[in-house]
Parts: C-alpha cells; structure tokens; sequence
C-alpha cells in the first residue's frame, strides 16, 4: 500500500472557501467558479494562452475544448456528471492550436494522466514544458453518458434536454430544469451506473493538481479550495490580490475541510478493498 | 567522462533527430558525456567500448551485417538502450515483408528487444526529445527507480499495439477514459467514443506510446512528489 492512500487529501500549502467576484462566472459555475476565474484570469493576463475544458455539447454531453478566450471559458462552466476525455486534446492544442501556457483542469485522474506524462512523456514531444497550470476538480466517481440519462430521465423523471444543472450534495443527486423546478434522488440510486473503472480509483481531491477545487466543505455558491505547488499558489494569491476571488479561511466556514476528510478516506478505504479483491481474482491492476 | 554511442540499425534516423530535437538541454548533457560513436554525426567506423548505446532501429534478420552489429554493441556498451520503436516494439517494420528492389529477400525484421538482451527502452515513433534526455540523466544519475518503467518494455514490451489498450485497460475495467492515449498517438489511430478509445487499426504502427502513456497500466509512485 502506498504512503498516501489513507492520507486523506495528498500534500498542500494551503487550503481555504472561496468564490469568483466575476458575476457573469458565478451565473453559470458549478460551485465558486474557481476553475473558469484561473482560467480567466490566466488568459487575460497572459498567463496562459489555451486551457482545456469540458464543453457542454448538447443534453450534458461532454467533449473536450481547447479554449483560448474567456467566452469560450464560460461557455464551458459547470459539470458534467459524464465522462469527457480532456486529455485528448492536450497534444492538439500545443499542434494545432499552437499553445505555449497551457492549462488543464480536470478530475484526478486526468490529473495523475497528466503529470504521468510530465514525468514520461513517451508519445508527448514538446509538451511537459508547455502545462503551466493543472486544475483538479474533486471526484468520487463518474458516469458514462448513458448512465447519466438513465439517472436523470428514469430516476428523476426529467428530459434531458430541459436540465439546466445537475449536482451532487448533502447526498443527493440533484437536478434543476430550466422550467425552474428541482428534481433530486437518493445518492444510493445512481450506484447502478457508476464507472465501474472508479472503483479502483483512491484519490478523491485531486492530489496531484496545482489547485484543486469542489464543492465539498463550503456553503453553497462557494468553493473548497487546495493550493497544492509553487506554480499554484502564485497564481492563487495574484488572483486574490487582484480582486478575482474572495477567501475565508476554511475553519470559519460550514461544513469545513472534516466533511471532505470523511468522504476522501471513504472513497479511498472503499476503493482499496476493490483493488485488493481484484488482485486476489489475478485481475490487473494499476502499478 | 560518459562514454555514449548512437548506432542506428534498420530504422529512419528520426531517433537521432529527436535527440538532437532536445537543444540546450542536449548541450547541458553533452558536457557529462563524450559520444564515441555515431555514423550520422562522427567517423568512427568500429563501435567501440562505451557505457551507453542508443540503438535506433530493428533487426533484419536475412542481413548478417545488421545480426552482426546487434550483437557486436551488446558486447561493447555496458547499457544497451533500445531508442525508439523500431528498436522497442519494433514499429512500422513489423509490417516489412520483402520482394522489393534491390534486396528482394530482405523481408524479417524483429526489434532490437527480440534478438539480443536489452538494458532500457524507450518507446514512441519518434520518443520524445524529453524522454530521451529523461532517460540519459537518470542514467547518468544512476536513478533506477525513475528507469524503471524503461527497463520493464525492456524485458517485456516488445509485441506493441494499439490493442494493448483495448486489451489491458478497457477489457480490464481500468480504462476511465482520460484519452491520454489517443493524444499520444503519432497517427491519431485513436479516436475516443463514448468516453473510451476506438483504435483504427489500419493507422496504427505499433509504437507503443499509447498502453506506455496510459496512467491505468502503470503509474510509477514517483510521480506522485509534487513540489
Ligand atoms: C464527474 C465529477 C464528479 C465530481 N464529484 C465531486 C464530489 O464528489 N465532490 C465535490 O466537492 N466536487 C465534485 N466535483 C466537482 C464539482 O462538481 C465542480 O466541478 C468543482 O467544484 C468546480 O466548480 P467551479 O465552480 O470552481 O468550476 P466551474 O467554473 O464551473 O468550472 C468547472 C470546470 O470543469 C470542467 N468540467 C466539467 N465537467 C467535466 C468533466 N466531466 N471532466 C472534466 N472536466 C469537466 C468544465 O469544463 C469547467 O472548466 C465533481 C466533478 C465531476 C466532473
Ligand atoms: S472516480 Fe477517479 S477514475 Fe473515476 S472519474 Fe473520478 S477521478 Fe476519474
Ligand atoms: S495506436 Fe497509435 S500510439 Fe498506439 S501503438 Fe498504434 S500507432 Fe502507436
Ligand atoms: S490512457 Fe486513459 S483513455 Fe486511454 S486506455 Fe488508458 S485510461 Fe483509457
């Protein structure tokens, strides 16, 4: 077992709440609009000049975007509770788009794929040196897209196409149509459809990220927020010293970092016994 | 001083170019290594004695001068690396079959793995300038465990293919559908559908670099210290 699978969050400087000041970000952010504010930011000031999101292609359906202005940033806000291949593009977008700052946000594997081919970067030429800010978002499973609809059009009896948000808290799965009602199921129903590849998946805040975000720990509209590295605090601070973000420490907000602790060490004490069944079937896992 | 020499077998020379791809970071290198033996760059004719050989290429096996030189370098470099893949997997030889002019009979081609024992390999059609250099300073620094991986293809990463991802991640209920491999294909041979690589099999050279980059086959618990 590896040194850090029961530490609850991997290592970091720095962990606060905090949410966008930009109102138009807010309007369509899942949470505090971390993610699209960095990103943003990075592109305004030249700090990055790509960034790679999830863009909403139709009924939630996600496809990865190589994004280079602002609008195409909001376009992208909010979660998809589906599977998007971000990292697909990463080669595309230092090719063809010819992108020298790039920045990524994902879930943490994407995470863990991208700093894997930092560090090996086999099939990747020229690529490590142009990632300059790797955004995780908190995870604790995913859906294929057929998974999704299921939930949403069996389970809470809503057309796809009429879903303006979805969301997972205080467990449930929520949904929000854009005929203003609220839809919302028992977390417990959607386990049928999960990724069954999560399973064996042990990091729930994206460890490896320069910053990872989620909802998880602070009230809503607001974001809990880990500084992971060098590269991510800078940025973090010039974007707080700038007026983009408002912070609070973590301790004075409701339900506080506990909550993800205990949902972190769930996924991970869960996802542990999963790898360890499928090594004693002689079933491969990741080494 | 390192002693290093490049030889290039049945390959394209794009592994020697990649590894002058890597510019300055190539002249920091150099000033630790002397390269003893390159055919494209230098006039030493025999290889010589050195403590690292790039080997570029694949074997043909009804060329004994090819046999020959595989053997030959295996005798003379303390560590053999298998640059490349051609010389990993075996890559778009492994479609080579003969009849064609001037040496009809010319048609078998293993990669370098498959003929004499290889210390690293570094796949990828061309590996990345980065990987190379990657590859050389661990070596230089004697850091085993980040050469690791290199020295596992080594021993048992020769039959490469676009299936290895289909096979050892997708069938395997690993695959979680990052498209890492679809970016690291040279030939786009991997397109993503419904969140799970489709590899096209007419595209793809068999490289390697897709089942190498996946972070679902093998996650090196280096990775994990970030600064
Ligand atoms: C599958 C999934 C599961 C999650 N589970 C949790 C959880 O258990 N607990 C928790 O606290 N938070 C979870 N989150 C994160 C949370 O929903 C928000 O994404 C996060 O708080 C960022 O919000 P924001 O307002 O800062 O970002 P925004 O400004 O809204 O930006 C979100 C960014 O994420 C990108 N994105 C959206 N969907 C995906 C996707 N499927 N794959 C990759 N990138 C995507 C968007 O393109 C956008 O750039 C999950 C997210 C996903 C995608
Ligand atoms: S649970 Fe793990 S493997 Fe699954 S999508 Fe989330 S981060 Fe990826
Ligand atoms: S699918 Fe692409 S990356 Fe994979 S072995 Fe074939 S050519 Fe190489
Ligand atoms: S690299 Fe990602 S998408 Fe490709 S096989 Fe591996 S886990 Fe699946």
């Amino acid at each position: 077992m590896r040194w850090n699978r029961m530490n609850p969050f991997g290592s970091y400087k720095k962990v606060v709440s905090a949410r966008s000041t930009l109102k138009e970000v807010l309007k369509k952010a899942q949470d505090g609009g971390i993610v699209s504010t960095a990103f943003i930011y990075g592109l305004e000031n030249n700090l990055l000049d790509g960034v790679i999101v999830a863009d909403n292609a139709g009924e939630f359906k996600a496809v990865p975007k190589v994004a280079t202005t602002p609008e195409e940033v909001l376009e992208a806000a909010g979660t998809k509770y589906t599977v998007c291949p971000n990292i697909s593009v990463l080669k595309s977008a230092v090719r063809e788009y010819g992108c020298e700052k790039i920045g990524v946000v994902g879930t943490p594997c994407q995470v863990r794929a991208v700093r894997k081919l930092m560090k090996y970067p086999v099939g990747f030429r020229h690529v490590p040196d142009k990632i300059a800010l790797i955004i995780g978002i908190f995870c604790m499973e995913n859906f294929p897209y057929y998974g999704l609809k299921l939930i949403v059009e069996e389970h809470c009896g809503v057309k796809m196409e009429d879903v303006v948000k979805m969301d997972i808290g205080k467990g449930k799965f929520w949904v929000y149509t854009r005929w203003g009602e609220t839809k919302a199921i028992k977390l417990k129903e959607t386990h049928p459809y999960e990724q069954i590849a999560c399973h064996v998946c042990t990091d729930y805040t994206a460890e490896l990220a320069d910053i990872s975000t989620g909802s998880v720990g602070s009230p809503d509209g607001w974001s809990t927020v880990f500084i992971r590295t060098a590269k991510g605090e800078e940025i973090f601070n010039k974007m707080v010293e700038d007026g983009y973000l408002e912070v609070k420490p973590i301790e004075e907000v409701k339900p506080g970092l506990g909550l993800v602790e205990k949902l972190a060490l769930q996924k991970k004490e869960k996802n542990m016994k999963e790898i360890e069944h499928r090594k004693e079937l002689g079933l491969p896992i990741p080494y | 001083m390192v002693k290093v020499a490049h030889v290039q077998l049945c390959s394209c020379c794009g592994c020697l170019v990649s590894l002058a791809d890597t510019y300055e970071k190539l002249l920091d290198v150099l000033n630790s290594i002397e390269l003893v033996y390159c055919q494209t760059l230098a006039d030493a004719r025999e290889i010589p004695e050195c403590d690292i050989a790039l080997v570029e290429g694949s074997v043909c096996l009804d060329d004994h001068h090819s046999l020959e030189v595989a053997q030959e370098v295996r005798k003379k470099a303390k560590i053999v690396v298998a640059l490349g893949a051609c010389a990993a997997t075996g890559g778009v030889t492994r479609y080579c079959k003969g009849n064609q002019l001037s040496k009809p009979v010319h048609s078998s081609f293993s990669p370098l793995t498959e003929v004499i024992k290889v210390d690293l390999a570094i796949p990828g059609c061309p590996p990345s300038p980065e990987a190379i250099v990657g590859v050389i300073t661990a070596a230089l620094n004697g850091d085993m465990e980040y050469l690791q991986p290199y020295a596992e293809l080594a021993e048992k990463g020769s039959e490469a293919c676009g299936c290895d991802v289909i096979y050892k991640v997708v069938n395997k209920s690993l695959c979680m559908g990052c498209g890492t491999c679809a970016a690291a294909c040279p030939t786009r041979a991997i397109e993503m559908l419904d969140g799970r690589p489709n590899v096209l099999k007419e595209l793809c050279i068999k490289c390697g670099a897709c089942s190498v980059q996946c972070p679902r086959i093998r996650f090196p618990e280096l990775i994990e210290k970030i600064e």
